[in-house]
């Protein structure tokens, strides 16, 4: 889960990294009354889009005119695909320098890789690219904390100046906040050493571990404003992860392995599907309420429901669906591929409730699917 | 990873409702499951076995060659560190949803004792005719038979849909080993496509990947010095593509993670890469003979 900027800076400021002093404005008048208090500010549009600095999503404002303008020019648009309910107002920063700092969970190692440019910004991946050599990075054991001489040695020799142990100690505070939220990622870009040689954090980007949000209750009350579709919320509501796509061909398959090469084999024999929606997991009885969603899409004019149980149990998902089926009475034409764990049971339920003979295989289903007239084209006839 | 009928089995969580489900369908497969561990229920029979407080109080009294963690999200970090501490060689962790925090933290400790992991997030392993572990459907006759083909899959479901189409062309495997869906996990497939090369069953070997992270790209690396043939299905082609890592995740991955980079390491390595699932039946085939 991604956490908006302004919560993120508030737990890195609660370990004691420095934030610029800011305000959240949801009206250009509440813009306004944060810079008569801030002075000369940054209005920052509060949405999880990367490159939201080149999108335009940053203005600065000198004057409380310029606050108001800024903020209502933000409020209401879209950037990066989102849109802007929220600005954040804070405190310009004059900005010498702009450096790089993160920790993330490295896959390769299993430990905490802590990563430091002397150069950050807005163009830090080309930077990247271009001077490999400016990153440096560690990789500590899991066990373990993030020492400060080790964060000093990383830094050391980069050209800091006096800033050199505050960022060192920055280090090491990020990488606490890191652990004890069970972030999957913590950023700031840019980590700012100001005009008097303070060291201030810019920006902040905090992705959560979905896994530990049962854990962290003071992040899980962030879960509820993250962008969504109407039915994706439904989805979330009902514990079912649903991505709705512009195909006509309605999908739902347990595990998210088998969803994404049911989706393949549909977009290899010319099909498109209409949705990603799995019910494998700890999902799997939830087959009632996975059928209403994928029907609620008026695009869907076909469906293809393709298990393999291994976990999930095909005798329990069919029979939610055989239940959800009879109460919707959907006009929409249904090809089954049913195969492992209850496959037997399941096949008999399919035949005695609905008449339906599942395929032989999942291709044969899917080829089926996209040669079905839809009830529309049926109408017309 | 390849788990063998003589093992001896203990299950952590045992008394759950899909533990019992899983612990008696593994048991009639011939699984020698030996003990189970809930702290709560310690002293109790389920399942026919004994029930222990701890793993390390399971291993005073019986030998024990593989664990399976079955245990809710938060108390897989307690109950590795128990199996690992009671010497236990191998675990399975089969739970979804585990912290990751957590993860690297009992798969370092794994590290340091000696210890095997497969997992969190695995669906198992089977050896079919043998032996199974987790919640696979090894006793689906149409899924698993004994026979030439080594599997190692990121996913259940996926990689049940492939042994079902192995077993549809003719063939059957030597083992199926499900490494697990998660980012970070003790048994990468990278190792078990090393492990599949040297098991003397093992004639040809089917990769299960799937798009993110850079698993498959690793496994490529090793594929380049594999003489047994191998043959891959990634799923996710049409998959749109996933959210971004911020900076550090860009910089640390590169454009390792997408189908494309995915194919092309395997191709250059000389796996051939399928369009669809029931491809696998005839390029089996046409390598095996």
């Amino acid at each position: 889960m991604n956490i908006g900027e302004h919560a993120s800076k508030r737990f890195i400021s609660e370990a004691g990294i420095r934030v610029p002093t800011g305000m959240l404005a949801t009206t250009p008048e509440q813009a306004e009354n944060a810079a008569a208090d801030l002075g000369r500010v940054m209005v920052k549009a509060q949405v999880p889009a990367g490159r939201r600095g080149k999108a335009g999503g940053i203005l600065s404002a000198d004057t409380l005119d310029e606050a108001h303008t800024a903020a209502g020019s933000l409020l209401g648009s879209e950037i990066g695909g989102q849109m802007v309910i929220e600005v954040l107002v804070e405190q310009r920063v004059e900005i010498d320098r702009e450096l790089f700092l993160a920790v993330v969970n490295d896959p390769e190692s299993g430990g905490y890789t802590v990563m430091f440019s002397i150069k950050g910004g807005m163009d830090v991946e080309e930077i990247m690219r271009e001077q490999p050599e400016l990153l440096r990075q560690i990789t500590i054991d899991p066990r373990l904390e993030l020492e400060h001489e080790s964060a000093v040695n990383l830094v050391e020799g980069a050209g800091l100046g006096p800033a050199a142990n505050e960022v060192a100690a920055v280090l090491v505070r990020l990488q606490r906040v890191h652990r004890d939220l069970d972030a999957e990622l913590i950023e700031i870009n840019p980590l700012a050493i100001d005009s008097q040689g303070g060291v201030v954090a810019l920006d902040c980007k905090l992705v959560i571990d979905d896994s530990a949000l049962g854990r962290q209750p003071r992040l899980a009350v962030l879960a509820g404003f993250e962008p969504q579709t109407d039915l994706e919320r439904t989805a979330s509501q009902a514990g079912l992860r649903y991505i709705e796509l512009d195909g006509d061909i309605g999908l739902l398959a347990n595990g998210a392995g088998l969803t994404m090469a049911t989706m393949d084999v549909i977009a290899h024999l010319g099909g498109r599907p209409a949705n990603f929606l799995e019910i494998g997991g700890d999902a799997y009885t939830k087959g009632h309420a996975a059928l209403e969603l994928v029907l609620s899409n008026p695009r869907v004019r076909s469906l293809v429901v393709s298990f393999c149980g291994a976990f999930a149990r095909t005798d329990v998902m069919v029979d939610g669906l055989t239940s959800a089926w009879t109460d919707l009475q959907p006009d929409v034409p249904a090809f089954f591929s049913v195969h492992g764990t209850g496959a037997v049971a399941a096949t008999a339920m399919l035949r005695e409730r609905l008449g339906i003979e599942p395929y032989p295989t999942m291709e044969d289903a899917i080829t089926a699917a996209i040669a079905a007239p839809s009830s529309a084209q049926k109408a017309d006839r | 990873m390849i788990v063998r009928g003589h093992e001896r089995i203990l299950v952590q969580g045992i008394t759950g409702t899909q533990a019992t489900f899983w612990t008696e369908r593994m048991q009639a497969y011939g699984t020698d499951v030996v003990a189970g561990v809930n702290p709560k229920k310690a002293g109790i029979i389920h399942c026919g076995v004994p029930v222990y407080a701890s793993a390390t109080s399971a291993a005073a009294d019986l030998e024990l060659d593989v664990s399976v963690i079955l245990v809710p999200p938060f108390s897989v970090k307690a109950a590795a560190i128990d199996a690992i501490e009671a010497g236990v060689p191998k675990l399975v962790i089969v739970t979804e949803h585990v912290p990751i925090k957590d993860v690297m933290y009992l798969l370092a400790a794994a590290r340091d004792a000696g210890t095997r992991v497969v997992g969190p997030n695995t669906a198992g392993l089977v050896t079919p005719g043998e032996c199974f572990v987790g919640l696979m459907p090894a006793f689906e006759a149409s899924i698993f038979q004994p026979g030439p083909i080594g599997v190692v899959s990121r996913s259940g479901s996926l990689g049940t849909l492939i042994c079902l189409n192995i077993v549809g062309a003719g063939f059957g495997e030597s083992a199926f080993i499900g490494v697990g869906g998660d980012p970070i996990i003790g048994t990468t497939t990278r190792d078990a496509l090393e492990m599949l090369d040297g098991d003397d069953r093992t004639q040809a070997i089917v990769l299960v990947g799937e798009i993110g992270g850079a698993m498959e790209e690793r496994a490529a690396e090793s594929a380049y010095g594999i003489v047994k043939p191998i043959i891959a299905f990634i799923a996710g082609r049409a998959s749109p593509s996933g959210t971004r890592m911020g900076h550090a995740g860009a910089i640390v991955l590169g454009d390792k993670g997408s189908y494309a980079s995915k194919h092309r390491a395997l191709t250059r390595a000389g796996v051939s890469v399928l369009d669809t699932p029931s491809e696998v039946g005839p390029a089996l085939q046409e390598v095996l003979q």
